[in-house]
């Protein structure tokens, strides 16, 4: 079998991206959504660490940080949406249109 | 030198992680989906393990699959989902982000199909042993105001965690 490339890694974050895109487009559960944004996130940092054995272990700091905004961003969106849901009931997120009216 | 079994293991890692994906935006369930999304973030700290980044491995699952998921399986049970689950689990316009979304795969292919003879063939061995060694001076040196940035968006998001979790302010 041919030898592991970056490409390859390449690939497989494109596949989790998109993944995650499709995901954040066409679910209507917000927890899903919140879900296929870790998806996305972690694409990205399979990127960062893939680039980061060509040249130097700078990409892998960067990994590290976007895992801690990660944490960052799903503590504040899960408190959002046990605020939400106290309000309204609901975890659909066709129903998040307070600030419409 | 190559390792003998790294193309066995890549393909192997991989095809869990991007199968797992896509059970996690398939599923009715959360709680379902949320085991899947374990299931990926493991597998990909096996691919981090395959390149030279045990670091970054050993914070994935302690941070994502440890820390992070439980975070996400404590809402799910807080929050009531059984009519979330009797109801449609796509809305109305998945044709259109399907369509979008074949669109950016399509140039992704075209820009790594275009891009392929950019990258070094060769690859920089890292010597494993010092690998959190180095990633610790990084850290401390060269990004020290990221870093101290970082632990202020931390706090900043575990007040804003609670204030918005809080009944009455």
């Amino acid at each position: 079998m041919a030898e592991i490339t970056t490409l390859h890694y390449l690939v497989v974050a494109a596949a989790l991206f998109l993944t995650g895109v499709i995901g954040v487009l066409t679910r209507r559960n917000v927890i899903i959504i919140l879900m296929s944004i870790e998806l996305i996130l972690n694409a990205v940092n399979l990127n960062l660490v893939a680039f980061s054995r060509l040249y130097n272990l700078h990409g892998q700091v960067f990994a590290i940080f976007i895992i801690a905004d990660a944490a960052a961003e799903a503590a504040i969106a899960l408190g959002i949406l046990i605020a939400f849901f106290r309000n309204k009931e609901t975890v659909n997120m066709d129903e998040v249109d307070l600030l419409k009216w | 030198m190559m390792p003998v079994a790294t193309t066995f293991f890549f393909y192997f890692l991989s095809i869990i992680a991007v199968v797992s994906a896509i059970v996690v935006i398939t599923r009715k369930s959360p709680v379902h989906s949320a085991l899947a999304l374990i299931t990926t973030l493991l597998s990909l700290a096996g691919l981090y393990l395959m390149l030279y980044a045990p670091f970054v491995a050993a914070v994935q699952i302690v941070l994502y699959a440890g820390g992070i998921m439980v975070l996400f399986l404590f809402v799910i049970m807080l929050v009531n989902l059984e009519k979330a689950q009797l109801e449609e689990r796509f809305n109305k316009q998945w044709q259109v982000a399907l369509i979008a979304v074949l669109t950016l795969g399509a140039l992704l292919i075209f820009i790594f199909e275009k891009g392929r003879s950019v990258f070094p063939q060769t690859v920089t061995n890292f010597p494993e042993n010092t690998n959190t060694q180095v990633i610790g001076l990084l850290l401390y040196r060269d990004y020290l105001m990221p870093f101290e940035l970082a632990s202020l968006l931390l706090l900043v998001a575990i007040v804003g965690a609670v204030v918005m979790a809080k009944k009455r302010v």
